[in-house]
């Protein structure tokens, strides 16, 4: 066993990347711990995958510094490359390659000695459930299938720590949930993982998170504690004229943002008193009617509340 | 048929289009690119042959026919030889493409009208070459005899190819076309699929160099080059019974060395192309020029200048000077030097841009 390293596993300091005008990520400060599971959390285009490929070495940082495991990068880029695993965004294994030979030809890349790459293939096939489909080509296997088979070719070589950049984006929930525990089997096993996704509910499991909105970190901290510090309160309003009630409270500077959920409509709102009443009044002289519930806040209230707009819809990809 | 919904699809199709710039360019580039090389650098009327002189009779009226024979501008004579042997490495080296010999009994043949006074050696491996230097078979040597002058006076030699069979021109430049082919479009495809799929993303965060994934994507691209050669080697041999003269060792490492030459300048267009469809037509861009450059079908001497400078950068050009030399004419590997040397250049150049372009990033 390694002596126990307290520092952090990732550390960047006001990263940046600018592609022409476009600026993609924007001064972001990030700090991840051994075995954590970390996660980003944001839209599309808000520098999830531009600051992973900057993490690994993949991209050159317009501005700021990087320490990943030690490393600086993009200098000792190349001697990160051994300890880290990548799980791209698409498939991106041979297709024309069976589930071995694909495992096979990673081992080789990564330089396992051959006697150890072959049990290790063996046990990585059983592991993740595809000793079955071994002899089959990539090409033919489904989307849960081929996730698994990524999974696999990416800690043969037993990373230190694994960057998946939306793993999960093309498989149903039952292989989502599944692929999940098999990353906290990971992180229990001392790997530290940093895991972009826009599901909720995936965000929701991470040890510690960052909200990313337009290439910086609008929010960071364990789930619990950005769901209890939210900036303001949940209310459920019920109503039979929802549009018209969202028209009334829009007007409103207290209210933050809505989120239509089957007949009720969750309003993030200021932390303030008598808030409710306030809305209620709006409400009544409006001739609409309704009630109003105080609700638990969930992610999706830190997301909208951090990113200002309404959530991405749940369990869907946006 | 809904008319607002086929322009739709019209004008689509066109949006996309002009946003492929490199298919936009070729959709001039190539017919402008063939314009110019058929128009100008095709020229079947071959003048300047560079040829050589051997005159065993040094007389007066020798001098005298051999400057007339000058003055047609079909030979240029560059070389005064003493000896035939001198001829016999000057054509086998491919610097000449003819040689006038005047013999020591000239004079004599001269007043002799059963016996050609002069003899015009013309090397076979080039087939326009030969019909070129045929034309010089009528030449008026005795002054303007008319219907006479019988057999012509001058005697043409068919070195290499006596025959005049076409498979024996062909076959030897077939092997260049055919790995030109083959081998700058399989690489540049096989480089590009790589990126294309998404491959070359998990590759690159991987301890693999650009080196190791370039060579060992194009290695075994030689092995498939040189299975061709055998292939068209054994079919020439069987079918058209097309003879290798020089040596079998020196025929593969011109071969070897020409694939090198290919694959470097696949590789070099897979750095440019962004899908596998432009790296296709960027294969068919540089294959054009080698097809009607080089000498395989049309001669190199009816060139202008500019269209042999042209030729002169193209791999395909010095390969034909080899595997002619080496096949048909029996030359060795150190007589056709030159060749070998441009084409070493050419993979140093080609090799060296490519690779200043590959990173191991994605920016």
């Amino acid at each position: 066993m390694d002596a126990i390293d307290t520092s952090p596993a990732i550390r960047a300091r006001s990263l940046s990347k600018h592609f022409g005008p476009v600026v993609a990520v924007d001064g972001l400060d990030l700090t991840v711990r051994r075995g954590e599971v970390y996660g980003f959390l944001g839209p599309n285009g808000s520098g999830k995958s531009t600051t992973i490929r900057m993490l690994c070495g993949l991209l050159r940082p317009s501005g700021g510094d990087i320490d990943v495991l030690g490393f600086k990068i993009p200098k000792d880029a190349e001697a990160l490359k051994r300890r880290i695993g990548y799980m791209t965004q698409k498939f991106s294994l041979y297709e024309d390659l069976t589930v071995t030979e694909n495992l096979r030809f990673l081992a080789a890349v990564h330089g396992l000695p051959r006697a150890e790459s072959k049990a290790r293939i063996i046990q990585t096939l059983e592991r993740y459930r595809i000793a079955d489909l071994k002899t089959r080509l990539a090409s033919t296997l489904s989307g849960g299938q081929k996730q698994r088979l990524a999974l696999a070719g990416t800690v043969l070589h037993a990373p230190d720590l694994l960057f998946l950049d939306e793993p999960t984006s093309a498989v149903d929930p039952q292989s989502r949930r599944e692929f999940w525990d098999s990353l906290f089997e990971l992180a229990d096993e001392g790997t530290t993982l940093l895991v972009s996704t826009h599901y909720m509910d995936e965000a929701e499991r991470c040890t510690r998170l960052a909200i990313l909105d337009h290439g910086r970190i609008v929010a960071d901290g364990a789930p619990g504690e950005l769901m209890s510090s939210l900036p303001g309160r949940t209310l459920l309003i019920e109503s039979r004229e929802l549009p018209r009630a969202r028209q009334v409270l829009q007007g409103l500077p207290t209210v933050i943002a809505f989120a239509q959920i089957g007949a009720s409509m969750r309003v993030l709102v200021a932390d303030r008193d008598g808030v409710e009443s306030d809305l209620l009044e709006a409400l009544r002289s409006s001739d609409v009617e309704a009630t109003i519930h105080a609700a638990a806040p969930n992610l999706e209230d830190v997301f909208v509340a951090a990113t200002q707009k309404p959530p991405m819809p749940r369990g869907e990809a946006a | 048929m809904n008319l607002r919904r086929l322009g739709s699809i019209i004008i689509k199709e066109l949006r996309q289009l002009r946003r492929d710039r490199l298919t936009f360019a070729m959709i001039v580039g190539l017919p402008s690119m063939q314009l110019v090389l058929f128009g100008y650098a095709i020229n079947m009327d071959v003048r300047h042959l560079d040829a050589a002189v051997l005159d065993q009779a040094d007389t007066a009226r020798s001098r005298e026919v051999v400057a007339q024979m000058g003055a047609t501008e079909v030979l240029e004579f560059r070389y005064h030889t003493s000896t035939p042997l001198e001829l016999e490495a000057l054509l086998r080296s491919g610097s000449i493409s003819a040689a006038l010999v005047v013999p020591q009994d000239f004079e004599r043949r001269m007043e002799d009208p059963g016996r050609p006074p002069l003899q015009l050696i013309v090397d076979g491996s080039d087939q326009v070459i030969q019909s070129a230097v045929r034309q010089l078979g009528a030449f008026a040597v005795r002054g303007n005899v008319g219907w006479t002058t019988r057999p012509p006076p001058v005697e043409i030699v068919n070195l290499y190819n006596p025959e005049r069979r076409a498979p024996i021109n062909t076959v030897p430049g077939l092997i260049g076309v055919i790995l030109t082919m083959t081998m700058v479009l399989y690489t540049s495809l096989a480089l590009v699929r790589e990126r294309e799929r998404g491959n070359l993303e998990m590759l690159i965060a991987t301890p693999v160099s650009p080196w190791e994934l370039t060579i060992g994507k194009v290695l075994p691209f030689i092995g498939i080059g040189l299975v061709q050669v055998t292939v068209v080697l054994l079919l020439g041999k069987l079918l058209f019974d097309v003879p290798v003269r020089g040596g079998l060792g020196d025929l593969y490492v011109a071969a070897l060395v020409f694939i090198v030459a290919s694959l470097a300048l696949g590789i070099f267009l897979s750095t440019i192309a962004r899908s596998q469809f432009q790296a296709m037509q960027l294969a068919f861009f540089v294959f054009l020029p080698q097809i009607l450059l080089s000498g395989f079908m049309f001669p190199y001497a009816g060139m202008p200048v500019a269209a042999q400078w042209l030729a002169e950068i193209l791999p395909l050009t010095h390969f034909l000077r080899l595997v002619r030399g080496i096949m048909l004419r029996g030359a060795g590997l150190m007589e056709l030097w030159p060749s070998l040397a441009a084409l070493g250049v050419f993979i140093v150049v080609a090799l060296g841009i490519a690779v200043s372009r590959v990173h191991k990033r994605l920016d």
